[in-house]
Order: C-alpha cells, then structure tokens, then sequence
C-alpha cells in the first residue's frame, strides 16, 4: 500500500447522503477480475444520466476529494468501490460518517476515509460548491483538514493510521504473530467444523 | 463475570490482544465466492504466499452465474471469473461447490445447508450479507477482498470490538406478518446507519419463536441497517435444524458441542450499551417505496411525502407520487428469491399463496431456489409444480436478480415485487424500481398485479 502522510487537492461536493456502493460501482463492473482500471465506471449510472452530476462538470475535474453526505458507502462489501474511486484519482473522502466495510476497505487500500462532524463536513460542501478552484489539505499526521479559513481535527484509528502513515502490509504485519496462531489453532476444539481438502 | 453472547464469542476467538492494536481474531470460517476473490488470490500468489487453512475455507458459484443453461450461458467476463475462481480453489486445496453440484447455491445458503455454520464461531464472507449466519449465535460479517487475502493467508482479522447492542421484540406476530415484516419495520424504525459499529443481538420471545429460518432472514438484513454482526443465541430449535446435517459434529463430539454451545447465550446480568424495544403486535406486512430498504410503508399505508431531498429523490427514481395507497401501485416483475428469503420455508410460504392460482397476465414472475439443495427439497414437495402452474418461472439456484450480475436483470422502468435485501437505485438492473416485501406478499402480488395485502388473498386465518 502507497502511505499516506498528507494530501493537497480540490474538492469534489456530493450533496447527498446514504451513498450506496451501488452508485459508486455498478454490479455488471463486478466481473472483470483485475485490481485496477475501475475509475471510469465510477458513479456509472449518475454520470450517465445527469448531465449536472458533480463529477461531469468540467470545474471539478482533477478533484482529488470526494465530500458527501452521511453513511457513505452503505450496502454491499465490493472493495471495486474504494478501487474505482482511487482510480478516478481521489486520495481521501470526507463525510459526516461512513458504512462500517467501506470505511474498513478504504483504509486497507490507501485511500482516506475522514469522519468530520455534520455541519464540519457542510462547510466543505459550501467551500467546493462556491469556488470549485478551492483547495483542501488533508494530513493525517497532525490528523487536521483544512481549506479556506477552515481547520477541523478528526479522529482515526491509531493503528490503522500507523499503518497508513508507512504503507505497511497487513499480511506481513500479522505474519510476524505466527507463532500465536498457531497456538491458538492448537488450543481448538477439535470437533469444530472442517472440510476436507480435494 | 457476565458477558454478552457477542462478548463470549470474541473472547475466545482473541489470537492475540495488544495495547493500541485491535484484537486479532481467529476465523472458523471462511466463506468464499467468485466476485470478491479473484484479486485476493493475486495478490497472495504475487507476494509468495499460501492458503493457510484450506480446511476452515469453503467455496462456491453464486454472484455472477446464470439460472438457465448452467455456466455455457454466462457471458465470456463472468465466465472468467468462474474458471478464475475454480483455478485459484484447484490451486489452493479449496473445496469447491461448482455449479451443477449438488451443494452449490448462495454462500448464505448452503452454509447452514450443510452445517457449517455452528454456535459458537466467527465466519466471514466477502460479501456484506454474511450477517445471515449470525441467526446461530455466531459473529459472522461481510468484509472487502484485501481482508478476504489477510484471511486467506492468516486465517485471522485484526478487530475492534463492536458495542453490544439488544433489539429486544416481545409478543406473537400478528396474521400475514413474517421475519421480513420483523426486520423492514425495525429499520423503518432505526434508520439505516442505525446499527453503525454494532453487534446487535435479537432478543425476545418473537425471536425465540420464529424458525432458523426466519431468524436467518432477520439477521441477513442487519448489515441494512448499519449493523457490523447480527445474532440470536442458539437454542433447541437451532439444535434440531443443525442435527444430522453433513458437517454438523456426530456422535461424542455432539455432546460436547452441545455443552459448549448452551454456555454461549448472553448472561442474565450481562449490559448492553444499547437497547432498542419492539411489541410484535405493532407489526404489519411492509413494503419499501424507496431507494433504501429503510423507506418502509405498511401495505395498507400510502406513499408519504418527502421529508428531505433524500426522499424527494426516491421518490423521483420510483415515480411514486405521495399520498397513492401502496397498494394501488402496479407491478410488472416479481422475484422470489436471495440470501434473504429462498431458504425452503421461504418458498413453501410463497407457495401457499400461490396454490391454485394464477399469475397475473401483466407480471413476470421467477422463483430462484436459495441452493440446489433447497431447489431438489422444493421439487420433492411438488412446489416447482405449484409455481409452474401458476405461471412462475421456477429456476436454478444462485444470486440472480437480488443483484442482477447474471442475465436476470428488470428493464429500465420496470417495477419488481422482490423479497432481496436492497432497493438502490438500479440494483436489479439500471433504471429499475424495486419493492421490498415477504414471500407471501411477493407471491400475492404476482397473482393481482398490484402490491396487495396477502390477508385479503388468503384471508386472516390461513395468514396466520
């Protein structure tokens, strides 16, 4: 995973709330069994049929981060959502709150998942839709979001920013407690269900 | 000390526990499909590693594949990912159930099927539906592909424990109202973040009196409102359904099983951090208006006036105007099917409704058995013939048009009477408008034509 330390880049406001992972990616993009190449057919239906959706408005291209509203990424677990939005180029996303596995699959794969409190998170909406040449700084170090006047502290899990801030390998980390699973494995009951191997 | 089921079974499962890290859990069970894994297995083979435990990993085809004409009717992108996953299983040691076995179906489905899924464990899926299996007093939860690779290569999670939280429903259900009624009221009534960050136990004598099946229902619709788990402790009747299945223990080990599993309810003086209080008897059959599965009405109900912009917008994307009754909207789709409600009480439900009736001309409807298992059960009682007749499409098992992956998809514009787990926007196919309801109320309205109240159907005392 690239670590994240710090991101400067322009908005991109989505004013709505419960923001399903359906939007993001559509299903008939779930067969393709590649890591990348999902960013054009990020939101695929909204851009498609609304003109004035954010993200085909020439003001807002090259935004870096995504603002919207409440529970983003709710409903199914495809991690395809946070791929197609790092392949779109966003970097972190802000919202007053997020869906438990979105946010879970955003912080495996580099791309900053930023809680901010509801009327935090409507000022950025406010910044981005008044000047859409306004940039905001997201540094997870100092854990603070600012732009324009406006500086918010937010709140992350330590270890899941530690791993963030170097890119660390999730699998490698828990390799090193090998030994642990393995006395774990040998501490179960040995009627717990197994399927044998073909 | 005193402790939730929840707690219970975190505690055991703890690998490793350290200050500032979250829990590193252990999986019993790892439950896996062809959409979310295709790029964990590259991963894992580029970085030189291995399936750990093959034997705690269980495979099968549900997403993507077609319910007419087995995997020669698969597109060439979906049938890619099927021999992906085959290959990736055959490299593994993983046992898969392809399709044409008998086993095969949806991943919630044939878990309990086949007594996989016990008291007592942690199962994950890479799928957000895998809250079904906590209908046996498991922690059970849908995670993303890069956690499906961790487990794969460490049968293990890195954790934070949720907040316990109690929804505690009391009384008899009232005539015509299912598991599927239980759990759309619930979230109507707690909103779809309601259960953010929770493990949420179904507590109560409606819950102790409903079936593994309609507690598998209720359960398979916590991540729709939020919740991370979704449980009801294991009792005699989750007992019954799991003795003498394939995988379930035998002999000696049942006993000790037994043993284990009747410690795991939640302690008499043990607190949760949160309770939420149901009566039964406020309970109607409910139908979804919306874009969420949180947009709920009571059949009898009319379509409300937009208390947002949120609501404004379902309400454009369905073409409902507020005020119509629910059940003057017409229908032209109905599917009977999903992790939600294709289990065999699900279809013999729909099936009494449908008994010697007829579909209404306007409708298409489709029955699309949870597993083959449950399709070759259905077939045994002679329901395939009671949906045929009637003028359902009865077909093979898997996903289909819960998500539209494979060729079951509605047309733009076409509105579906669905007993699946999530009307989004498009879901069922782009421009499609979905209806979330109960087997007997899917089944009621592919008779009408129109969303129905199934009581008037088959009157009070067969609802009952």
């Amino acid at each position: 995973m690239e670590p994240f330390r710090r991101h400067e880049g322009r908005m991109a406001p989505l004013d709505r709330a419960n923001v399903d992972t359906d939007q993001i990616i559509p299903k008939q993009f779930l067969k393709r069994i590649e890591r990348s190449g999902f960013g054009p057919f990020l939101f695929y239906d909204w851009r498609r049929n609304d003109p004035g959706f954010v993200l085909n408005r020439p003001e807002y291209e090259g935004a870096t981060v995504l603002v919207a509203g409440a529970n983003f990424g709710c409903g199914s677990s495809r991690e395809h959502a946070p791929w197609s939005l790092q392949d779109a180029g966003f970097r972190a996303v802000i919202a007053p709150s997020f869906a438990d596995i979105f946010r879970t699959n955003c912080l495996k794969i580099g791309l900053l998942p930023v809680a901010l409190p509801e009327a935090s998170a409507r000022r950025l909406l406010e910044l981005a839709e008044e000047d859409p040449a306004t940039t905001v700084t997201v540094d997870l170090e100092s854990r603070t979001v600012s732009a324009a006047g406006f500086c918010e502290g937010f709140e992350l899990d330590p270890y899941a920013r530690e791993c963030l801030l170097n890119g660390w390998d999730a699998v490698a980390l828990t390799l090193r407690h090998e030994d642990e699973i393995a006395a774990h494995e040998a501490r179960r009951e040995s009627w717990l269900p197994a399927i044998t191997p073909p | 000390m005193s402790a939730t089921l929840a707690q219970k079974i975190w505690d055991r499962h703890v690998v490793r526990s350290a200050p500032g890290e979250p829990d590193l859990l252990f999986v019993d069970l790892h439950l896996i499909h062809e959409v979310t894994t295709p790029q964990a297995f590259e991963s894992l083979r580029m970085a030189g590693r291995r399936v750990r435990r093959p034997d705690l990993t269980v495979a099968t085809m549900d997403h993507n594949t077609p319910t007419l004409g087995g995997r020669a009717a698969a597109d060439d992108v979906g049938r890619r990912q099927l021999d992906a996953l085959e290959e990736n299983c055959r490299w593994a040691g993983i046992r898969l159930f392809e399709l044409g076995s008998p086993h095969q179906g949806i991943v919630h489905v044939i878990g309990p099927d086949l007594g996989l899924t016990q008291p007592g464990l942690v199962i994950v899926c890479g799928d957000s539906h895998t809250s079904t299996h906590g209908a046996f007093g498991a922690i059970a939860f849908g995670i993303g592909t890069s956690e499906v690779e961790h487990v794969l290569a460490t049968q293990c999670l890195h954790q934070r424990r949720p907040r316990d939280l109690a929804v505690t429903i009391d009384g008899p259900l009232p005539p015509g109202v299912v598991a599927k009624d239980v759990v759309l009221g619930l979230i109507a009534r707690a909103g779809i973040a309601g259960g953010q960050g929770c493990a949420v136990e179904y507590r109560g004598s409606t819950i102790r009196d409903l079936s593994m099946e309609g507690r598998m229902t209720i359960c398979n619709m916590s991540i729709e409102w939020g919740a991370r788990v979704g449980m009801v402790a294991p009792d005699d009747t989750t007992f019954a359904y799991l003795e003498g299945r394939a995988h379930a223990p035998r002999g000696a080990d049942w006993d000790r099983a037994l043993d284990a599993w009747r410690a795991l309810p939640t302690d008499p003086e043990a607190a949760f951090d949160e309770e939420i209080r149901l009566d039964a008897h406020e309970l109607q059959p409910f139908v979804t208006w919306g874009t969420n599965p949180g947009q709920a009405a009571a059949v009898t109900g009319r379509v409300p006036e937009p208390a947002n912009e949120d609501e404004a917008r379902a309400l454009r994307y369905m073409a409902l105007t507020p005020g119509t009754a629910m059940q003057d909207i017409a229908i032209d789709r109905v599917f009977i099917g999903s992790c939600t409600n294709a289990r065999l009480e699900d279809l013999r439900a729909a099936a009494a409704v449908v008994r010697g009736r007829r579909v209404h001309p306007r409708v298409r409807a489709m029955v699309v058995p949870g597993s083959a298992l449950v399709k070759l059960e259905a077939e045994a009682e002679g329901l395939d013939r009671v949906f045929a007749d009637a003028g359902f499409e009865w077909r093979d098992a898997g996903c289909s048009m819960c998500l539209g992956m494979n060729p079951d998809v509605l047309q733009p514009g076409e509105r579906c009477a669905s007993t699946s787990n999530r009307n989004f926007e498009g879901r069922q196919g782009a421009g499609g408008r979905t209806h979330l309801l109960s087997p007997p109320m899917a089944a009621a309205a592919a008779l009408t034509g129109h969303l129905v109240d199934v009581r008037e159907i088959i009157g009070e005392e067969v609802a009952r």
